[in-house]
C-alpha cells in the first residue's frame, strides 16, 4: 500500500497543530493506522520525514504505546479488562470463554480478519464491571454469554451499539476519529449509562444539592480570616 | 467544617441525567460559562487567590493545592505559559474523569479557558487517553463548539485574551499518568518520566513553564469563580476542601459515581450503595486505586479526606474505592496488580523494572501455593528495595498493595502454603455467579 498524496497532507495538518511539530508525533500515528490498518515501515518513514526526525525515533516510540500494532488488525479489536477488578468480577472467565469460541490466544486474530482478540488493563469504567471494550467503545456489565454474543455479531456484520455509545465503527475508522478527524457520531449515545447515575439519582430522590451558592457566605463565618 | 457530611452534593454530575448533557446549548442553560465572564473580568492574580482560597487540591491523587501549583509558575519568564489536562486516567479502579468527559465535556472546557487566562497561558492541550474513543469524540466536539461560540480563539469576548486548545489523544500507557511522562508523551515521545527538578512550573512542555491539572480539579474551578472559594470550602473537612466524585466499584449493590464532600466515609457510602452484595461482606478495598494501600473493615469510619486517609495508613488517591467482599481472594488479586505495574512499568529505572517482575514470580509462586513462609519476607524485602528508588511513582504504588495484603492477611497468604494451591473459587466473586451460565 502507498500512503497518498490526501494522508501526506492531513498528516502534516496534525504536526500543524502543535507549537513544535514533533508534538503530533501520537496523533499522526494513529492516523497511519486508520490507512495502513498497522504501524507500516512505510508510515513510520511519512512521519519521519514530515518531523525531521529519525525512521529510529518514529520507531522507538510507536513500539513504546500499547494502541500501536505492528501486525495487522481486524475489523473490530475486542478488548477484555483483566485489571484486577474486572478479572474479579467474571473478566478472567469471558477471556477465556472468547479465546476458546474464536479459537485465537491474546494479541492474536481471527482467521476472517474480522475480530482480534486482546486483554486490556483498567479502562476507567470500573463501576461497569466486568467491562470490554471494542475499538475503544465500551461494553458494560458483560457476561461470558454476552461476549459471545457480541463477537457473533460482529462476524456476521449485524450492526452492534456501545452501551453507552454510539454504532461501532470499525477499527480503523476509530483512528481515524483518534487521529483528530471527527466522525460525526458524537451526539449518538447517551450522556451517562447507569452507574454513572446512580448517585445523582439518589441526590435527587433526597432533594440533596450542594450548598446555595447565595447562601455561602452566611454559612461560613471564617471567611475573612481567609482574606489576604 | 460541614456538619452535614452524609449527603451528596452533585455539582460537576448535576447535568449528567439532561437530555444532550454534552451539548453546548444544555451547558449554557443550566448557567455554563458565566463564571468565565466573571473571570474574564478579573485579575489574574485574583483567580489565581480565589482557587487558593477554596482549598480545591489536585483530585488526580496527589492532592497538591491546585492554586498554590498556579502561583509557582514564573510569570516573568520569557517563554510562553501552558495549561496540559492531564486526562489520562487510567489508575486501576478510576473511572469519574472518563464520565465527566463524556457527559458534562463544557465544564472542562469552561475550565481550562478560566485557568490558562489565569497563569496566563494561550495555549492548552487536554491530554486524554487513546482508549476511550466516545469521551474523545464529545471533548472534541465540545471544544469546537466553544470556539464557534467565542469562548476559545483571538480575543475572547472582546477581553484581549487569546487561547487555543488542543484535544490531543494519547496511544496506550499507564505511566503518560505521571505528569512528566505526560508531557514526553505530548512531545512526541516515549512516554518515560523526567527527573525532577526542574518541576513542570518552571520548565514543563517544551522547557516553557507549565501546569499540568487532573481533569476533576480543572472542571471544579468554573464553580468557584461562579459561587466563590467559601462556597467552596463550605463543603469538606478542614483540609480537604469541597467536593469530589467518589466511585465505588466492585462487590457493592449500586456501583457507581457518587459526588460527596470530601469527609464522607465508606460506611455512608456504601449504605447509599445499597449495601455489599446480597449474602456477603467486605473484606478489602482501596481508598483511591490499586496504588493506595489496601484496607480492610475496619476502616469503614475513616473521614475520606487528604490526611485522614494517611493516618489510616493508606492515601486518598483518586477517591477510587474498589470493593472487594469476602468471595475474593486477597493474593490473586495483589498478583494481578502486580503484574499491571510489571506491564505498565516503562523500563526507565532499574528497580522497577527489575524489581516488578521479581514481584511478580514471588507473587505467582505464592498463589499457586508453591512457595515458602519465607517468601512473604523476600516480598517486603523485595519491596524495600523499590520503594523511593525511581523517577516517579509508579513502582511505590507496586509495593502498595503488596505491603498492605501481607500486614493483613498473611494468614491467607499462608493459607496458600498450606493447601497447595488456591483455597477460594475465583467463579463465586464474578458478577454472574448465581447464574450457572452454560457454555
Amino acid at each position: 500500500m502507498t500512503l497518498t498524496q490526501e494522508t501526506y497532507g492531513e498528516l502534516e495538518e496534525i504536526a500543524a497543530r502543535y507549537p513544535e511539530a514533533r508534538s503530533g508525533l501520537l496523533p499522526m500515528l494513529h492516523l497511519v493506522q486508520s490507512v495502513e490498518g498497522r504501524i507500516t515501515p512505510e508510515g513510520i518513514e511519512a512521519c519521519a520525514g514530515i518531523l525531521g526526525i529519525s525512521a529510529a525515533e518514529v520507531s522507538g516510540v510507536a513500539t513504546f504505546y500499547t494502541m500501536y500494532k505492528r501486525k495487522p488488525v481486524g475489523d473490530y479489536l475486542v478488548g477484555v479488562c483483566t485489571n484486577t477488578l474486572c478479572a474479579v468480577m467474571g473478566g478472567d472467565a469471558i477471556f477465556e470463554r472468547l479465546k476458546d469460541h474464536l479459537d485465537v490466544g491474546n494479541d492474536e486474530t481471527t482467521a476472517d480478519g474480522k475480530i482480534s482478540l486482546e486483554h486490556v488493563e483498567c479502562n476507567a469504567a470500573c463501576d461497569y464491571a466486568p467491562v470490554m471494550m471494542v475499538n475503544w467503545e465500551f461494553m458494560d456489565n458483560m457476561t461470558p454469554a454476552s461476549a459471545v454474543q457480541l463477537v457473533d455479531d460482529l462476524r456476521e456484520g449485524k450492526e452492534v451499539s456501545s452501551t453507552r455509545g454510539p454504532r461501532l465503527c470499525t477499527w480503523r475508522e476509530a483512528e481515524r476519529v483518534l487521529a483528530g478527524f471527527p466522525d460525526g457520531r458524537v451526539d449518538e449515545g447517551p450522556g451517562a449509562g447507569p452507574a454513572s447515575l446512580v448517585g445523582l439519582e439518589i441526590a435527587r430522590d433526597n432533594g440533596w444539592t450542594a450548598p446555595d451558592g447565595d447562601g455561602a457566605k452566611a454559612i461560613d463565618s471564617k471567611t475573612e480570616e481567609g482574606k489576604k | 467544617m460541614s456538619a452535614d457530611i452524609s449527603t451528596l452534593t452533585p455539582v460537576l454530575t448535576d447535568i449528567w441525567d439532561a437530555e444532550q448533557s454534552w451539548k453546548l446549548s444544555t451547558y449554557e442553560d443550566r448557567g455554563g460559562y458565566a463564571a468565565l465572564k466573571t473571570a474574564l473580568g478579573m485579575a489574574p492574580d485574583d483567580i489565581i487567590t480565589a482557587v487558593k482560597d477554596s482549598g480545591l487540591r489536585g483530585r488526580g491523587g496527589a492532592g497538591f493545592p491546585t492554586g498554590m501549583k498556579w502561583s509557582f509558575i514564573p510569570q516573568d519568564n520569557p517563554r510562553p505559559k501552558y495549561l496540559v489536562v492531564n486526562a489520562d486516567e487510567s489508575e486501576p479502579g478510576t473511572c469519574k474523569d472518563i464520565p465527566l468527559m463524556m457527559a458534562n465535556p463544557h465544564v472542562l472546557v469552561e475550565g481550562v479557558i478560566i485557568s490558562s487566562f489565569a497563569i496566563r497561558a494561550n495555549k492548552a492541550f487536554i491530554y486524554i487517553r487513546g482508549e476511550v474513543l466516545h469521551v474523545i469524540r464529545r471533548v472534541q466536539a465540545a471544544v469546537a463548539e466553544a470556539y464557534a461560540a467565542g469562548h476559545l480563539g483571538k480575543d475572547i469576548h472582546g477581553s484581549g485574551y487569546d487561547l487555543d486548545v488542543v484535544v490531543h489523544a494519547g496511544a496506550g500507557a499507564y505511566i503518560c499518568g505521571e505528569e512528566t511522562a505526560l508531557l514526553e508523551g505530548l512531545e512526541g515521545r516515549r512516554g518515560q518520566p523526567r527527573l525532577r527538578p526542574p518541576f513542570p512550573a518552571v520548565a514543563g512542555l517544551y522547557a516553557s513553564p507549565t501546569v499540568i491539572n487532573n481533569v476533576e480539579s480543572i472542571a471544579s474551578v468554573p464553580s468557584i469563580i461562579e459561587h466563590g472559594a467559601e462556597w467552596f470550602a463550605s463543603m469538606g473537612t478542614e483540609k480537604s476542601k469541597g467536593y469530589g466524585i467518589f466511585s465505588l466499584s466492585g462487590h457493592v449493590t449500586k456501583p457507581g459515581q457518587y459526588e460527596a464532600p470530601l469527609g464522607i466515609t465508606l460506611r455512608e457510602l456504601i449504605d447509599l450503595a445499597g449495601g455489599m452484595r446480597e449474602g456477603h461482606t467486605l473484606k478489602f478495598w482501596t481508598p483511591g486505586g490499586s496504588s493506595t494501600p489496601l484496607l480492610t473493615d475496619e476502616h469503614l469510619d475513616v473521614p475520606l479526606g487528604f490526611e485522614e486517609v494517611v493516618a489510616a495508613g493508606s492515601m486518598l488517591g483518586t477517591r477510587a474505592l474498589q470493593l472487594f467482599d469476602d468471595t475474593t481472594c486477597v493474593v490473586r488479586a495483589v498478583l494481578r496488580w502486580t503484574e499491571f505495574y510489571k506491564h505498565e512499568s516503562c523500563g526507565k529505572c532499574t528497580p522497577c523494572r527489575e524489581g516488578t517482575w521479581w514481584l511478580v514470580q514471588t507473587l505467582a509462586k505464592l498463589e499457586n501455593g508453591e512457595g515458602q513462609e519465607s517468601d512473604l519476607d523476600l516480598l517486603l524485602d523485595q519491596c524495600d528495595n523499590i520503594f523511593g528508588r525511581s523517577f516517579c511513582a509508579l513502582a511505590d504504588g507496586a509495593v502498595s498493595p503488596i505491603q498492605s495484603s501481607i500486614k493483613y492477611f498473611r494468614e491467607e497468604y499462608l493459607q496458600h502454603l498450606e493447601q497447595g494451591g488456591c483455597p477460594f473459587d475465583p467463579m463465586k466473586s464474578t458478577l454472574f455467579a448465581d447464574e450457572l451460565e452454560m457454555a
